[in-house]
């Protein structure tokens, strides 16, 4: 897949990769072995049917492609974009074993940006029922979870607090590794199946979740609001003016466009030298909008080694191309000021790999009396965010001693009607598991409200009452002629 | 989409203003202590704003405003009566806790007159006996005097030039009502971070619980940037979704003010670039007017 050159890019939003060409497209579509037993399919979190829409590929039927990843995904352009393929699907590829894994993402991407192109879009039969569901948040899980709701004849309405959708997609995720009009287009879809968004709508203090229920005539609810209260590392120093988290940093610069200041009137952080603490997406993230706004050094400072980087291996591939300076095995003991609350430099300590932790990764200790320092005017923190408070301060929803939102197996919350899915319930993780979350606590709802669940499996013999389908739980609708 | 209209305006001041506008849905969600996240328009930035008034049945919400900085000032010139504002969020942060203090000082300076209107009629709602201290710089800068004695017991206007009530900053109010009433059980401070500082430092040797509300740079509202974060005893708190109320005795000002700060260079440049704007916008006005009198009204 052509990219952009890495010095050039450096310097511009524009999107890194450029996509496939068809012909390529085409090749790689013939490097899939179609293996029986399809382990790419039990590796992505929503089970796309992906040696299926691959032979469509091969077949030169983009639109049956299409077709085939809608069944199961909504947004095959963000998914093939930002999925971390190489933990899923690519990860457990048959030809992975020997040569480099079929270019699933890439090959998914290719089919979501020519939909997007030619103004596809799949928009089933939909038979409205008198059930009105309430979606908070507009994120990836929102998003899936409306879209599963809408095509299941509900009438769906979701808030968002920012005034424009996307949640992550739109404040996190910055242009050139997904750009906004691709997330339009998904939007413009789910606008199309009869969602609703209401933007600048904060639930929990302009209405709480159980006026939504009791007063609001919600039948039910899906709260998919975000993890998003970032971490701070809490050591000396960390509240100087340039030191910020990388929320605030891209929020700024890519929900406000502070960097198209003073045209947009948001200011934005800018650094000369810039040190990014984390080794995550988000933090590549970071590091790639700073050296776009123009630092002349942009830092990753990770206290564990690259083998042991939560990030996508093409994303710290690419910020390494565009010049970010790695410095593994280092960790943060404090900021330095210049005297006037800013931030002059930062101080830190050589780790080195222990024993392994309860995660499976190796535990990094500290190489005594490797204290160091070194200049910066800048330094953001990408290490995490903690549960957002607003939920658990409005409602009554029962939260877990991390102050996530409490559910069961079918993802649904200590109050009937209501369930929770993606980051406020599992803590911060990936789109494509949000998305996953929403699907599920979906095919929740309907069976909370009694209605037919046509994704459910009739046919392997499960257990039948009257000819439905006991998982079903579909017995209070059951009309005698 | 909910249109954010501004229904009234009134201008106190060159530079202080306030706004009503309709959201009927906030003006019965809002409590006292509760903020706003306002967008003029598209291009804008999101700025923190205190209500300062809600009326559940006329479905309205007032915010009474200082142009101070680039988007304050272009409000003052673009919000009519009838304009829509871009966006409009809230309620926002944990409202205060009005509690059944039998008697209670409302400390309001500067900026922080109007939104301690909220807590003073909370109080008064409650049952408290309420001693209102509110401060200005001068006479011609008074407002809300006859609100304020609707719902407090004791009104203490304070001016820096004695032009009207005692001379001197509300801290002289502050400890002129101790005095008076050496009952008083809490004091609520809502101004400038140098006067709630001021206030707190006050109460501080009669050990009188003192709440103060906080105002510092924020991007979402929601918790989400930590651009907000304050130093309250040895923690940190975000003022967005943990406050904006704390307890003043424990806030570390300087730190506030050091941060409020972040920003000053980028935002002087903000405001630089919109002057120049205006001033272009003037300069065509004036000569359209010159090519066509009575057109640079409609144009501009």
């Amino acid at each position: 897949m052509r990219e952009q050159d890495p010095i050039e890019r450096s310097r511009n939003f524009e999107e890194v990769a450029c996509g496939y060409h068809p012909d390529d497209a085409m090749r790689e579509s013939e490097r899939c072995l179609m293996c029986p037993d399809q382990p790419c399919v039990s590796g992505c979190p929503v089970g796309i049917d992906i040696p299926g829409f691959i032979r469509k590929i091969g077949e030169k039927d983009l639109r049956g492609a299409y077709d085939i990843i809608t069944e199961t995904s909504l947004l095959p352009a963000v998914c093939g974009r930002v999925c971390p393929q190489e933990n899923q699907c690519e990860g457990v590829c048959t030809v992975g074993e020997s040569l480099e894994p079929v270019a699933i993402g890439r090959l998914e991407r290719f089919v979501g940006d020519a939909a997007i192109r030619e103004g596809w879009v799949n928009i089933p039969y939909i038979e409205a029922n008198r059930f009105k569901v309430g979606i908070v948040g507009s994120g990836p899980a929102g998003m899936a979870c409306a879209a599963d709701m809408a095509k299941a004849g509900c009438e769906v309405t979701v808030f968002e607090a920012f005034h424009q959708p996307g949640g992550v997609l739109r404040y996190g995720i910055p242009d050139f590794r997904l750009p906004n009009a691709v997330i339009d287009a998904e939007i413009g879809n789910l606008r199309k199946l009869g969602v609703k968004f209401e933007c600048n709508t904060l639930v929990g203090r302009l209405f709480t979740i159980e006026q939504m229920i009791s007063g609001m005539g919600y039948d039910a609810v899906f709260v998919g609001v975000g993890a998003g209260y970032p971490t701070m590392l809490g050591i000396p120093g960390d509240s100087l003016n340039g030191v910020l988290s990388a929320n605030e940093l891209l929020t700024r610069c890519n929900l406000m466009r502070a960097k198209e200041f003073p045209n947009f009137d948001t200011p934005q952080p800018i650094g000369r030298r810039v040190a990014v603490v984390g080794a995550g997406n988000t933090a590549m993230d970071a590091m790639r909008v700073c050296l776009r706004l123009g630092a002349e050094k942009v830092y990753c400072i990770y206290r564990r080694s690259r083998k042991e980087a939560p990030a996508r291996a093409e994303e710290v591939h690419h910020a390494e191309q565009e010049g970010v300076e790695y410095h593994w095995l280092t960790n943060p003991v404090a900021v330095i000021d210049d005297g006037q609350g800013n931030v002059r430099g930062m101080r830190c300590v050589r780790m080195e790999l222990g024993e392994p932790d309860e995660s499976g990764r190796r535990r990094p200790v500290q190489v005594a009396g490797s204290e160091f320092d070194f200049e910066t005017d800048l330094i953001v923190y990408a290490i995490g965010t903690n549960a957002n408070p607003i939920m658990g301060q409005t409602s009554k929803l029962e939260l877990n001693k991390w102050g996530y939102i409490q559910t069961d197996n079918s993802l649904a919350t200590s109050m009937a009607g209501v369930f929770a899915g993606g980051d406020i319930v599992t803590g911060a993780a990936t789109v494509i598991e949000a998305m996953g979350a929403g699907r599920k606590a979906a095919a929740s709802m309907k069976a909370y409200l009694g209605i037919r669940d046509s994704a459910l499996p009739y046919a392997n013999g499960g257990e039948k009452l009257f000819g439905i389908d006991l998982r079903e739980r579909n017995f209070a609708r059951v009309r005698v002629a | 989409m909910t249109n954010y209209e501004i229904v009234s305006r009134e201008d106190f001041s060159d530079v202080t203003y306030l706004l009503e506008i309709r959201h009927p849905m906030m003006a019965r969600a809002a409590k006292p202590g509760q903020f706003v996240m306002v967008m003029l328009n598209e291009q804008g930035e999101r700025i923190p704003l205190t209500i300062a008034d809600f009326d559940g049945e006329k479905g309205t919400i007032t915010l009474v405003i200082q142009a101070v900085g680039k988007t304050t000032r272009q409000m003052q010139q673009e919000c009519r009566v009838g304009t829509s504002l871009y966006a409009l969020v809230g309620p926002m942060g944990v409202p205060s806790p009005i509690s059944h203090a039998r008697k209670v000082l409302c400390v309001g300076g500067g900026l922080g007159v109007a939104p301690i209107f909220p807590q003073a009629r909370g109080y008064k709602e409650a049952g408290a006996y309420v001693i209102g201290v509110v401060g200005f710089r001068n006479k011609d800068l008074v407002f809300w005097d006859e609100k304020f004695r609707d719902c407090c017991d004791e009104l203490i206007i304070c001016t820096d030039d004695g032009s009207l009530g005692i001379k001197g900053l509300v801290t002289a109010g502050i400890l002129q009502a101790i005095e008076k009433h050496p009952d008083i059980e809490e004091v609520v401070a809502i101004g400038p971070p140098i006067m709630m500082k001021g206030c707190a430092d006050s109460t501080r040797p009669f050990k009188i619980k003192t709440m103060v509300s906080l105002n510092p740079v924020m991007v979402d509202g929601t918790g989400m940037c930590g651009g907000c974060r304050v130093r309250i005893g040895d923690q940190v708190k975000f003022a967005c979704v943990d406050g904006p109320d704390f307890d003043g005795h424990q806030v570390d000002f300087d730190d506030l003010m050091m941060r409020l700060r972040r920003y000053t260079k980028t935002e002087r440049k903000a405001l630089d670039h919109w002057e120049k704007g205006c001033n272009l916008d003037k300069t065509i006005a004036s000569s359209v007017e010159a090519l066509i009198p009575g057109q640079a009204l409609t144009t501009v």
